[in-house]
């Protein structure tokens, strides 16, 4: 069962100061107006009082990593001849995520499906993560746009969680869910938290209901194919979006990258970068052909891979963790929850497809 | 509720992102703007094990420029080599066509599906190929000559913008000349010398008019070409789970993560490139 640690308030600088010596540990941090995960340092603020604009998934899923190394190197005996030594990268070292927020650690469930559940896992991701120890905070009052509730999550929600940790107003209740989280309960300032078992459950039910769904309907979640399938949806809907990738780059479950090649004379790296579907050279082929030339295709794609497609793959999960981040930093204030509620808001044209349905045939 | 996968029993995973190292044994000029490359694997035990199905496809990578994928052309039957042929047009295929015998590239294959070869035994069969899109019914049309006896009458339309923009033309000379394999082959516009057929690869299909009975098709060509190649069987009453296409997407990690090569919830480069028509037909229109 889960054990219950408690770091008073006072003291949760000299925790993270004490796990940080022997393993790097990433805080939310207050740099000027943005929230960003950094490395545990003494002189940074910590902000655990709103979500992070970044998500921490770059902890685990760098948004640019070297995949290998490659060297040319000249036959001493036959200039002609060029032989290539290909070496991969040092395995990562372990790491913490503290007080991430229910939705940021959803974001990593939803990697895991497509990164590690498979026949051909992706062993950069596998190892990062079976290596970093998450820490989400119980969410203590949504912001504009959050909609996790929606979307099968919820501000105490621990899907993806080692420890889940609750505020309370002398310190933080902190309950290992995994073996990893218990390992982190073992630091130094961590006392019995059993006595605070009872306040924290209250706490994390009274924040359950603070965030409304905006489109799931009595539970049941629906998407009309044909307005799916209609261009008109999709070019009104979006006609505002510039394509800028914000929504992507910011989103705790989008996975998207691309490979290239950095050389010079001898020797260079292949990278993997965080690359997005919004983006025209996304799927643009050398022969000129674009599968997806528009940029209603492209966001089609996107509501679509999260709303449709992925839950269609994976038993219903929906590949959205309800952050709200694409509708806060959106430049132009495209809203996909007013999206995903207009594609099921029609009910009587239209033969509404919910994933119980489509598995059964 | 969703357990996180993490604590499942390991085992040593190969990494599927790292090319193995092959090198360049013979460099055929098939048109002025193809290639076609025959490689071995360095290690000579990688050689001996290696096996794919006919159709499925390899990611070549040029180090320093990148990774792009090709069908393999050569059939699982004639294992003395892999062959790929590359069409000059991007980044990675230029570089490609700057190579020579000798040189070293990475090889990170057998990755896709692959033509469902079993299913079409005993059946007739119908390829219909365009330009550089003869390069995976090759791979099948020899696997086919190789276990001849397992399939049917074999007819194959080929086209190409002029004669000298026809690929493999060695093996088109060979199947000429066979007895046991129609071959039709046509270009868009007159030439001089060309005494075949002129007009577009499905127009030609229209006046071939090949009879659906107990036959498959199988085509490969520029995307328009497979799009109007469709209609046209459709015309000709072939089933749509007898009408099988390979198709082309921008591809980057060949296994159904990095997320651009999708069609709805399927994936080219893992799930296909092979799609029936029957199973496309179930895809978001795209």
């Amino acid at each position: 069962m889960a054990e219950i640690g408690f770091i008073p308030k006072d003291r949760l600088r000299d925790f993270l100061e004490t796990v940080n010596k022997t393993i790097p540990v990433y805080v939310p941090c207050c740099e000027g107006d943005v929230v960003l995960f950094r490395r545990y340092a003494v002189d940074n603020v910590l902000c655990l009082d709103r979500p992070a604009h970044t998500p921490p998934k770059t902890i685990i899923f760098p948004q640019s990593e070297c995949l290998f190394t490659f060297r040319f190197e000249k036959d001493p005996h036959d200039p002609k001849k060029t032989t290539i030594q290909l070496a991969e990268p040092e395995e990562p070292s372990e790491a913490i995520i503290f007080a991430a927020r229910p939705c940021d650690a959803k974001g990593f469930t939803i990697y895991d499906r497509v990164y590690i559940d498979t026949d051909m896992p992706d062993p950069y991701y596998k190892k990062r993560r079976e290596k970093t120890t998450i820490v989400t905070m119980v969410c203590p009052s949504p912001s504009p746009g959050c909609f996790c509730t929606a979307v099968g999550g919820s501000p105490a929600n621990r899907e993806g969680a080692d420890v889940m940790m609750t505020e309370l107003e002398n310190g933080y209740v902190l309950e290992s869910l995994t073996e990893k989280g218990k390992a982190l309960l073992l630091y130094q300032y961590v006392e019995d938290g059993q006595a605070f078992r009872e306040a924290a459950e209250a706490k994390q039910l009274e924040v359950k209901n603070l965030v409304h769904a905006p489109f799931q309907k009595e539970g049941v979640y629906n998407i009309s194919k044909t307005i799916f399938n209609s261009d008109e949806f999709w070019e009104t809907e979006i006609d505002k979006c510039i394509s800028c990738g914000a929504c992507t780059y910011l989103c705790p479950t989008c996975y998207c990258f691309n490979i290239t090649d950095e050389h010079a004379i001898t020797r260079g790296e292949r990278l993997r970068n965080w690359d997005a579907c919004m983006f025209f050279h996304f799927t643009l082929e050398a022969s000129g052909h674009n599968p997806r030339p528009t940029k209603y295709q492209r966001f089609k794609n996107r509501v679509g891979h999260k709303f449709l497609y992925y839950p269609e793959k994976y038993d219903g999960v929906i590949a959205c963790c309800g952050c709200g981040r694409c509708i806060r930093h959106c430049p132009v204030s495209v809203d996909i929850r007013e999206i995903v509620a207009h594609l099921q808001s029609s009910t009587s044209d239209v033969s509404n497809t919910s994933e119980k349905e489509k598995k059964g045939d | 509720m969703y357990q996180t996968p993490v604590r499942r029993k390991r085992k040593v995973i190969k990494n599927p992102y790292l090319p193995e190292l092959v090198t360049i044994t013979k460099i055929i000029d098939e048109t002025p703007n193809i290639k076609s490359y025959q490689v071995i694997f360095n290690d000579p035990e990688r050689m001996k094990n290696f096996s794919f199905q006919p159709g499925q496809v390899g990611q070549l990578s040029v180090f320093g420029v990148g990774e792009s994928t090709f069908v393999i052309n050569s059939p699982p039957t004639r294992m003395e080599y892999l062959q790929f042929s590359v069409m000059k047009a991007g980044e990675v295929t230029s570089a490609i066509h700057e190579l020579y015998v000798g040189d070293q590239i990475g090889l990170r294959a057998p990755l896709g599906n692959w033509f469902p070869y079993e299913m079409m035994k005993g059946k007739k069969i119908l390829f219909i190929g365009g330009g550089i899109g003869l390069a995976p019914l090759r791979t099948l049309i020899l696997f086919m000559l190789d276990n001849r006896d397992d399939y049917g009458d074999i007819t194959i339309i080929y086209g190409a913008r002029t004669p000298p923009d026809l690929c493999y033309k060695k093996d088109l000379k060979e199947w000429e000349s066979r007895s046991d394999i129609e071959l039709i082959l046509t270009v868009d516009n007159e030439y001089p010398g060309w005494d075949k057929r002129i007009g577009f690869v499905p127009t030609v299909l229209n006046e071939v008019a090949p009879s659906p009975d107990n036959t498959v098709a199988i085509t490969c060509g520029p995307p328009i070409m497979i799009k109007f190649v469709l209609e046209g069987l459709a015309k000709l009453k072939f089933q749509d789970d007898h009408i099988i296409t390979t198709l082309e997407r921008r591809m980057k990690c060949g296994i159904g993560i990095c997320g651009r090569c999708n069609i709805g919830t399927k994936y080219v480069c893992k799930d296909g490139p092979v799609f029936s028509l029957a199973q496309l037909k179930e895809l978001p229109p795209e």
